[in-house]
């Protein structure tokens, strides 16, 4: 639409007329290029950040002997993974054995599409019309996500039962069944949400929290939801199959579970696709409850900062539960999220359209 | 000109997978192949300016519906059919079912299309004002839901914790007492 | 702009698939996937009349469908296990200790 309309307006200096039309969808081209490369970076990142955090933690180092400060480890993991023997079982379905790590990270990537990173912006006077930061802004942003990280599903199920192996059988199910299990509170939490907002498009969520209250603490829907915060973000967690909820892929318990059979490539995209649906999760919940890229003070065209910074701040958390909280067993954490989680978000629900209501009234 | 290109699209899309769903020996691959019906219906669906509905069918029937599916197929090991039965039936295998099953089915489409067009009683079309932004909001549904249809919304509730509980009842393994 | 007689042809092919689907196929599961196959026809032809009709209720309905289609899957899926479970057959034509 915009484009459309860049095309159709006149040029306006003489000089960039050639260039004029096609700034803008070049630049949208730059930006889906730039956030595309931003999370498959982020998700090799991640792996060096894990080893390092789980390091200190644990009183060592992490790896520090390639590159400065072990900096380089992520290009020698992906190397070592690319150089792997490409195996697969003699039973496994020949499609679903390759089609499951695609599904995983094909969910993984578009999820992300509808995820507002930042304000509008005229590339500093580059582009007439400002571009938003964010590939796309559907009216039914946050709901789209939701759908998306329910197809992520298939691709572990797919990836367990393709294996034709009993261990990648059981972890395949149990972590689906923990998905979608956790998808109900993650959907109450989430309606919460939008009814203080009302509306489902994720960019309007976030504006709906700018502003302060008495001038110094920001309008955030963390302070109105606290409850609900908690249960997103626990819900979060055991959708992405991360830290006490990693039952089904546990070494110690599944032998690594759904992708016991797999080795180099079609392996190595089961936890990029896990490390960018964690960095999605992040990035909803600081849209949902921190305000996105809103901070007291900080000019608009700079949000996008204030945003990595919040997404930064939630990834070190989620590796920082992982190597603290000792893990859930099955049954426990099935019982968690249908016993407990579950009725909390609704009472959150109902207590959230109650004073909704009465406060509108 | 590029919904034209779209509408067909996703609606070879939606006829070849639904083709191929009950053409599939595999219970598996018809599963995720009407995954891809769906996905191309959705499409289609935002096409008709109904976003909500298009969500909502991936949510629901991709997302959940056919997990259930595929749950059940993968936990009873669904044996591919039988090869002598899968001669016998198979649409495209045998001449007899060739020959009239594709020409009642032909005849179904004709019959079914022709009934749908004779329907003339309805409106302008909203989109006739073609950049208007006739995208229902899931505010008017929301509205139109929880006042006029409020009953419905109601008995579906109902509806949805009963079949939970046959659900449960029915799957249930016997007790050897 | 895409004309009405467009999309119900569409549905109706889709519809007269998944009812070919429910005549020939002799496995339960594939039977309940053409029954979804018509529901999801249905839903087609609802939500085109509804944008042709400039009426919302086309959507509205469509939402009564997929929940109905749900709960109608989740019991149907619950008798094939029961079924399986007898039989240890997921062919209709195993089940016909009823017939005379």
């Amino acid at each position: 639409m915009h484009a459309a309309g860049a095309l159709a307006r006149p040029a306006r200096d003489g000089g960039g007329a050639l260039m004029e039309p096609f700034i803008r969808p070049i630049a949208i081209g730059v930006m889906i290029f730039i956030v595309f490369n931003a999370l498959i970076m982020a998700s090799a990142v991640l792996v060096l950040a894990e080893r390092k955090i789980m390091g200190f933690m644990q009183q060592r180092y992490g790896p520090y002997l390639v590159g400065p400060h072990g900096m380089l480890q992520p290009i020698a993991d992906i190397l070592k993974l690319i150089f792997k023997e490409e195996l697969r079982p003699k039973g496994a379905d020949k499609w679903l054995f390759t089609l499951a790590p695609v599904v995983s990270v094909v969910a993984a990537f578009v999820a992300f599409a509808t995820v507002p990173y930042g304000a509008e912006t005229t590339l500093f006077g580059l582009l007439d019309e400002p571009i938003k930061l964010g590939i796309s802004d559907v009216n039914v942003g946050v709901l789209v996500v939701f759908a998306v990280t329910s197809m992520g599903v298939y691709g572990i199920v797919l990836a367990g039962w393709s294996s034709n192996s009993k261990y990648s059988l059981f972890g395949g199910l149990r972590a689906s069944a923990q998905m979608i299990s956790y998808e109900l509170s993650y959907a109450t939490a989430l309606a919460a949400v939008i009814l203080l907002a009302g509306s489902l498009s994720l960019r309007e969520i976030v504006d709906s929290q700018q502003g302060t209250w008495f001038g110094a603490l920001p309008q955030w829907f963390l302070f109105l939801q606290p409850i609900g915060f908690i249960i997103y973000v626990i819900a979060g967690v055991a959708e992405t199959n991360r830290a006490p909820f990693d039952f089904p892929e546990a070494e110690q318990e599944l032998v690594a579970g759904y992708n016991t059979e797999y080795s180099s490539v079609r392996f190595a995209l089961f936890p990029q696709a896990e490390y960018i649906n964690m960095v999605t999760m992040s990035a909803v919940a600081t849209d949902l409850y921190l305000g996105g890229w809103h901070f007291p003070g900080v000019p608009p065209e700079y949000g996008w900062i204030v945003f990595l910074a919040k997404v930064s701040m939630f990834l070190f958390v989620y590796i920082w539960m992982r190597w603290t909280v000792p893990r859930y067993r099955y049954d426990q954490l099935m019982m968690f999220g249908w016993k407990y989680l579950f009725p909390a978000s609704v009472l959150n629900l109902i207590a959230t359209a109650a004073l909704v209501l009465y406060f509108n009234a | 000109m590029p919904e034209t290109i779209t509408f067909y699209l996703f609606a070879a899309l939606a006829v070849g997978a639904s083709v191929l769903v009950i053409a599939q020996r595999n219970p598996m691959y018809s599963v995720l192949l009407l995954i891809a019906s769906f996905g191309a219906l959705s499409g289609l669906y935002i096409q008709l300016d109904a976003p909500f509905v298009a969500v909502a069918q991936i949510i629901i029937y991709a997302g959940a519906i056919m997990v259930l599916f595929l749950f059940v197929v993968m936990l009873l090991n669904a044996p591919k059919e039988d090869g002598a039965d899968w001669d016998r039936t198979h649409p495209l295998r045998q001449r007899g079912v060739t020959r009239w099953g594709t020409l009642l089915v032909a005849l179904l489409i004709v019959q079914l299309a022709s009934a749908l067009m004779s329907v003339r009683e309805y409106r302008n079309p909203v989109g006739a004002q073609s950049d208007a932004t006739s995208v229902s909001s899931v505010a008017d549904l929301g509205r139109s839901i929880f006042t006029r249809h409020t009953f419905a919304f109601e008995a579906t509730s109902i509806l949805i914790l009963v079949a939970m509980v046959g659900a449960v009842v029915l799957a249930r393994r016997e007790d050897a007492q | 702009m895409i004309p009405l007689s467009h999309y119900l042809i569409l549905s109706a092919t889709l519809f007269a698939i998944g009812a070919a689907g429910v005549f020939l196929r002799k496995n339960l599961i594939t039977i309940l996937l053409s029954v979804e196959i018509m529901l999801n026809a249905v839903n087609l032809t609802f939500v085109a009349f509804g944008r042709y009709a400039g009426d919302l209720d086309g959507q509205i309905i469509t939402f009564f469908v997929m929940t109905v289609a749900a709960a109608e899957a989740a019991v149907g899926l619950a008798l094939v296990i029961a079924l399986f479970r007898h039989r240890e057959s997921l062919n209709p034509d195993a089940f016909t200790s009823l017939k005379w």
